[in-house]
């Protein structure tokens, strides 16, 4: 499925969550609810939160072409079956066992990386100091599945099983579920995504990758994002205009 | 017509005799000896243990015991562990700490088991409690390190902080700065859950020195291996200590410093940590292994030569925790030097892989269990077994009081003979005498059940996944097994007639879990009508349980008994089936 295609269906969604931010000639797109994606993009957005110099496109660019070239056949298939809670083994166990399985055999993963060979050192050193999430790319989805999610303004933390999810549409709607419809009061909220009265959405979904940068939701295919989500924040707009820690966004209005 | 007792004591003396009954059962044993006894055991019953915080309302315990000193409160159902009680359930501590401060002033003591402590929490705890000692968060979650600050900075008498593998928002590693310099009486302190991320070393260490009591000190990975010295030097009196990282540059200085203060740590009887270990400074750790009871490597990725070396100079060892990389071949050596070994523990180290990645089998535990005569409870995972094996198992070791078998393929049968399990777990149930603790995996049929239910009779916890054909699996338990507390079940055939069958059972229980079962919405609303003490939760991801046929299985069911009544903090996936579920919910 290439990708402009896998993002068509997307586009077509009506969602309280959004990922609409300007475009390059720094318009607000006006559709309410829609998640934005890379097509409404040249070249992948940062939202750097972090501080410091935003990279510059040319890395980016280089990254998106290498992820690319990565396969994402769907899920190579180890011998469990990747069951929700099997092997009954605690999360903070088998954040450990990834960390650790990491750290040991990166030489060994070279054949199946797929990336640049210029990225491949600095990635590796990367992963082994953050001990993130392992790259093969389809392995450890079993237990991949649950990271947290914060939203602003939401003291609590929550968790979203990513294994139960197979498109950013699916994502985002329980998302929705989890953070808009909470018990009694918000039944108003179901109605949120046309609800937008000045056409932008008033949050904005984002993730952490594994090099500790955040990056819109919806910029790289789906598979891509799996292996490389650390966890989910759900950013209020406003914010993310007004952060002034060195992101291209900020001309953007 | 009251009868005077021929001799009844004052109850100045009777509460003096109550005060040698510690445990909580012999106190409720107590209490229902006649009203006397109720009222003079309650108003001096210094602990309370509550093992459902759903179970009973904090206005119901504070009401009566008036005077307790220490809590504890368990809350999500166990196998939130693996992740299937989604987020947002429950088991809220802040009700409880709300209600306790107004009450108890003099509190001294809050252990927590799988609850959602908020920093808001933490800061009322500081705030309300002036005697506060000891803080026990176990499997808890929802807090940051801003709540730490707060216990730290205010309660001046705190004694324990132990967190146990709690997911803490690790905000900053300066917490532990808001110790005052005056602080001085911390004696165990447990931190190896918080993150990676830089830690303050300089306060911890300046926390170590000051504090002369400090018995028990485990580390986090943020701790390098070269700090380890600095900070152990100041606490020779250490009776367990965990290890941060064990990784450096192997460079001859870091090494004789650590053994050196090793050394001098004469007390030392428990060491953990050994996050991504360098062999080179494992014999480090040798002077102080012949005193070591329990050794917890379960973090540490060497290999069966060098776990084998290490074992061999642990001939104390009661408890002892470690990856599979033991190999077979590793728990024979332990088996023929640990004579005093009591718990083993053995996790996976590639649990997804698809082929075995050690040389771990069915072997391993048998050897074990031949050649430790102390040894009682166990948790093992391996990828094959056998009834012969467990069989053995079972003869020779009948002393098991927690047998934990996870095969970690679902529905594996015995290799040799390509039969279920079922004679095997069988033996184990009908040797073991004094079994509190089972869980099952590999290929079951109901007639383990069978066994189970027949032999089982001191069983408190059984654990199911993937077993049974039928009903009459799930009856054969509930029937049978009459110590049973907690009976946690997933992804088995059974469905809605052993439940309704033994619905007086779970009153005498404290909780059962059933999900991806085949327990129907009618007879979860059945259930609830029924039977007034029980809370009946569905727990359903997917909507309302009323927007399917009723005869649609639901996904997950948690059900507990309760003199509180139906929860008010419930999220919007679970539903509690009451007496007006039927009028309620259409």
């Amino acid at each position: 499925m290439s990708e402009a295609s896998s993002y068509l269906a997307e586009t077509e969604l009506e969602l309280g969550l959004g990922l609409s931010i300007g475009g390059p000639t720094g318009k607000i797109n006006k559709a309410s609810g829609r998640i934005l994606t890379a097509k409404d993009f040249p070249v992948p957005r940062r939202a750097s939160m972090n501080g410091g110099t935003p990279p510059s496109v040319t890395v980016s660019g280089t990254k998106r072409a290498a992820d690319q070239s990565v396969p994402h056949d769907g899920g190579s298939p180890t011998a469990t079956s990747q069951v929700v809670g099997w092997p009954p083994i605690r999360s903070y166990r088998m954040n450990s066992l990834v960390n650790n399985n990491q750290a040991k055999a990166p030489r060994a993963e070279e054949e199946h990386k797929g990336i640049n060979e210029e990225e491949e050192e600095e990635e590796e050193d990367k992963a082994i100091k953050d001990g993130s999430k392992q790259k093969k790319p389809n392995e450890n989805l079993g237990h991949i599945g649950f990271i947290k999610v914060n939203m602003d303004g939401i003291r609590i933390g929550r968790k979203v099983d990513l294994n139960a999810h197979s498109s950013y549409h699916s994502l985002a709607s329980a998302l929705e579920n989890m953070f808009l419809r909470s018990a009694g009061a918000e039944k108003q909220q179901l109605t949120m995504p046309s609800k937008l009265l000045d056409g932008s959405s008033e949050f904005v979904l984002t993730y952490e990758d594994k090099e500790g940068d955040w990056m819109l939701v919806g910029d790289v295919p789906w598979m891509m994002f799996l292996t490389s989500v650390r966890r989910l924040r759900i950013m209020k707009t406003s914010e993310l205009r007004d952060s002034t820690k060195g992101t291209e966004l900020k001309e953007v209005n | 017509m009251h009868k005077k007792m021929a001799f009844s004591f004052p109850d100045e003396v009777l509460e003096h005799v109550f005060s040698f009954i510690q445990s909580d059962k012999d106190r409720n044993a107590v209490s229902m000896v006649c009203k006397s006894w109720y009222e003079i055991e309650r108003w001096c019953r210094r602990k309370v243990f509550v093992g459902n915080c759903y179970a009973v309302s904090p206005r119901m315990v504070i009401r009566r015991f008036p005077e307790f000193r220490s809590i504890e409160l368990k809350g999500k159902p166990h196998f939130a562990d693996f992740n299937l009680v989604p987020d947002g359930w429950g088991g809220y501590v802040f009700p409880w700490i709300a209600e306790m401060a107004g009450a108890y002033p003099w509190l001294e003591e809050i252990r927590l088991k799988r609850m959602v402590v908020t920093d808001e929490s933490l800061e009322l705890i500081a705030k309300s409690f002036k005697n506060f000692k000891v803080l026990v968060l176990s499997s808890c979650e929802g807090f940051s390190t801003d709540g730490l600050a707060a216990i730290a900075a205010s309660c001046k008498n705190l004694k324990e902080l132990d967190l146990r593998d709690c997911e803490v928002d690790d905000l900053s590693a300066h917490w532990l700065s808001h110790f005052p310099e005056t602080y001085t009486s911390l004696v165990s302190l447990n931190i190896s859950c918080l993150g990676s991320d830089e830690a303050s070393f300089s306060a911890l260490e300046r926390l170590v020195r000051r504090c002369t009591n400090l018995k028990t000190l485990r580390l986090n990975r943020a701790v390098p291996l070269d700090k380890i010295a600095n900070i152990l030097r100041h606490a020779p009196q250490l009776v367990e200590f965990g290890t941060g990282t064990y990784t450096a540059d192997v460079r001859p200085d870091v090494y004789s410093d650590l053994a050196g203060v090793l050394s001098s740590c004469k007390e030392l009887k428990s060491l953990s940590g050994f996050w991504d270990v360098i062999p080179d400074y494992l014999p480090a750790i040798y002077p102080v292994c012949s005193k070591l009871t329990s050794l917890n490597l379960s973090y540490a990725t060497i290999q069966s030569p060098d776990l084998i070396k290490l074992v061999s100079h642990c001939p104390n060892l009661q408890r002892l925790l470690v990856l599979d990389y033991i190999e077979d071949s590793g728990l024979e050596v332990l088996a023929s030097s640990c004579k005093d070994l009591q718990e083993l523990r053995v996790f996976p180290s590639d649990p997804f892989g698809a082929e075995p990645n050690v040389s771990l089998t069915e072997q391993g535990l048998v050897a074990v269990s031949l050649g430790c005569p102390k040894l009682q409870s166990v948790l093992y995972f391996c990828r094959r077994m056998s009834n012969e094996a467990l069989v053995t198992i079972a003869r020779s070791r009948p002393n098991f009081t927690r047998f934990r078998l996870c095969i970690i393929e679902p529905k594996t049968a015995d290799y040799l003979t390509l039969e279920p399990l079922d004679v095997g777990f069988g033996a184990i149930v009908q040797y073991c005498k004094d079994l509190r603790r089972l869980s099952l995996s590999g290929l079951l049929t109901d007639r383990v059940f069978e066994y189970i239910g027949t032999y089982a009779k001191k069983l408190e916890m059984l654990s199911v996944a993937f077993a049974g054909d039928s009903d009459l699996g799930l009856h054969h338990v509930l029937s049978g097994c009459e110590s049973l507390r907690k009976l946690e079940i997933r992804d088995c055939p059974f469905g809605d007639k052993a439940l309704l069958a033994n619905a007086a059972k779970l009153e005498t229980m404290r909780s059962l879990w059933i999900s991806s079962c085949a327990v129907s919405f009618a007879a979860c609303k059945l259930l609830g009508q029924k039977m007034p003490r029980l809370n009946v939760e569905v727990i359903d991801e997917r909507g309302p349980p009323d927007s399917r046929p009723e005869n649609c299985p639901v996904d997950k069911l948690y059900i507990y008994r309760s003199i509180a009544g139906p929860r008010f903090d419930m999220p919007p996936f679970v539903w509690t089936m009451d007496e007006d579920s039927g009028l309620r919910l259409s």
